[in-house]
């Protein structure tokens, strides 16, 4: 019975995970510019595989995989907006501009 | 009857990771700027990770996490390196082009590079 459950919560975190990663993918490839790519990149991308390694901790049904495997949760969920943030400065700084896209009309310095 | 629904989910999770890499990877080639294909390289470590932690359920190796961890440290540290070298790239463009008021400094790959000569390195 608990194998059973631990079996089943495994398999709708990994199919959960995937579904995230998938959708981070899809995001990066139809957002325009690069501040609207870095949304699905970093959030769903974090959380995707944050879910596959729980899962994996989890099915290990061991203390030492499943603290290692929130060990990587914890890294990843620390580093991503990290490196997403210096990127956005790096790209902003370079003059890379906003897509016409995500600009609304008030914002008349960003548009021309 | 759980063991049969957690390797089809397995199945059904590799392909869609499949999947997300190789949109993924359709974005670095296509990428048009620098900081582009960054984030979509940064967007493939973090599904190779995921992957990894699939074949790690599948096979029953839970080392692989340890494989995950590494592949993630290397992965920011990529990131951040390339952050820095955009950053550079623009110092140096703001030394070459001082001339130039700043909204012309619009970063489309080497458009700005072609556009004059090149000084020689000091």
């Amino acid at each position: 019975m608990m194998a059973d459950t631990l079996a089943l919560l495994c398999a709708f975190l990994l199919v959960a995970g995937s579904a995230f990663a998938l959708t981070a993918a899809i995001g990066i490839n139809r957002f325009p510019d690069l501040f609207t790519r870095m949304h699905a990149a970093s959030k769903a991308g974090t959380v995707g595989s944050s879910l596959l390694l729980l899962a994996a901790g989890l099915y290990s049904w061991d203390v030492a995989v499943f603290l290692r495997a929130l060990a990587g949760i914890a890294f990843l969920i620390l580093t991503a907006p990290v490196a997403a943030h210096l990127l956005a400065r790096a790209a902003k700084g370079s003059g890379y501009r906003i897509s016409t896209l995500s600009v609304r009309a008030t914002h008349r310095d960003n548009k021309k | 009857m759980a063991q049969s629904i957690l390797s089809a989910a397995i199945i059904l999770s590799l392909g869609l990771l499949t999947l997300a890499l190789l949109l993924t990877v359709l974005r670095v080639v296509r990428g048009p700027t620098l900081p582009d294909r960054v984030v979509a390289l940064d967007m493939l470590v973090a599904v190779a990770i995921g992957l990894i932690a699939v074949i790690a359920v599948k096979t029953g190796f839970f080392l692989y996490i340890d494989i995950a961890i590494a592949l993630g440290l290397v992965g920011f540290l990529a990131t951040v390196a390339f952050a820095r070298f955009i950053m550079s790239h623009r110092y140096r463009a703001a030394t070459e082009t001082a001339a130039k008021p700043p909204s012309e400094a619009v970063h489309r790959g080497n458009a700005r590079r072609n556009r004059r000569p090149r000084r020689p390195r000091r």
